[in-house]
């Protein structure tokens, strides 16, 4: 990943965060006054550096990880606003990377309660919950929405 | 990579499937608040494998489960 890609990538992160959603190519292009198409080939750089991970058959983000450009079963009350997450890895993701309290609404992965979590000081309130993961480390990245 | 209320969910969830790993949440917030914390720096820059595998291991999750070799760096 060459330093052009790296200021892309920090870009397109920083009006993530700005917007409270995914910015889209045109967002980027007229932050950086590069054009649409230059951001689009960045962006599939850095989709091929898993920096960052596009739709399938769109010009648009699906994750910047940890924060997910399409609604989940993982949404994040953090700095006064709603983020979706996408996993539950990620949702206490958004309050790391925000530096921040927060509020993670999801469910059991098995029986579908809802499950309310909140995250104070890096610390989530019910300590009861578990998280399970079934894809191995080495693989995560073989089709990492389905991780 | 997702939530679950007891280990007797996780079981009935599972079902034949081969299990992978559980952790507590207060584990997973420690691995999360370590991986994701320098996320939207202005200076990131991406770390290597070696520098996830040591966030990994720094928390005691040293098992082939999370052998990060063969991946790419910064999932």
């Amino acid at each position: 990943m060459d330093n052009d890609d790296v200021a892309l990538r920090n870009v397109t992160y920083r009006q993530f965060v700005e917007l409270g959603h995914a910015p889209t190519v045109d967002d980027i292009a007229a932050a950086t006054g590069a054009t649409p198409d230059d951001v689009w080939s960045g962006w599939q750089r850095l989709h091929d550096d898993h920096a960052l991970v596009l739709q399938s058959h769109t010009r648009e983000l699906r994750m910047a990880n940890p924060f997910s450009a399409v609604p989940t079963a993982y949404r994040v009350l953090a700095d006064g606003r709603w983020w979706y997450a996408n996993c539950a890895w990620d949702a206490l993701g958004v309050c790391a990377a925000l530096h921040v309290d927060g509020r993670i609404e999801a469910s059991c992965a098995d029986c579908g309660e809802p499950l309310t979590v909140h995250v104070q000081d890096e610390r989530p309130d019910d300590e009861s919950l578990l998280f399970h993961c079934v894809v191995p480390a080495v693989r995560w990245w073989d089709d990492i929405v389905f991780t | 990579m997702n939530l679950f209320r007891s280990e007797e969910h996780i079981g009935r969830w599972l079902g034949s499937r081969d299990p992978g790993v559980t952790i507590s949440i207060t584990k997973l917030s420690q691995l999360a608040h370590a991986w994701w914390g320098t996320r939207i720096a202005a200076d990131w820059r991406p770390r290597t494998r070696e520098q996830n595998q040591a966030i990994l291991n720094g928390l005691g999750l040293t098992d082939a489960f999370w052998n990060l070799s063969a991946t790419d760096p910064e999932p």
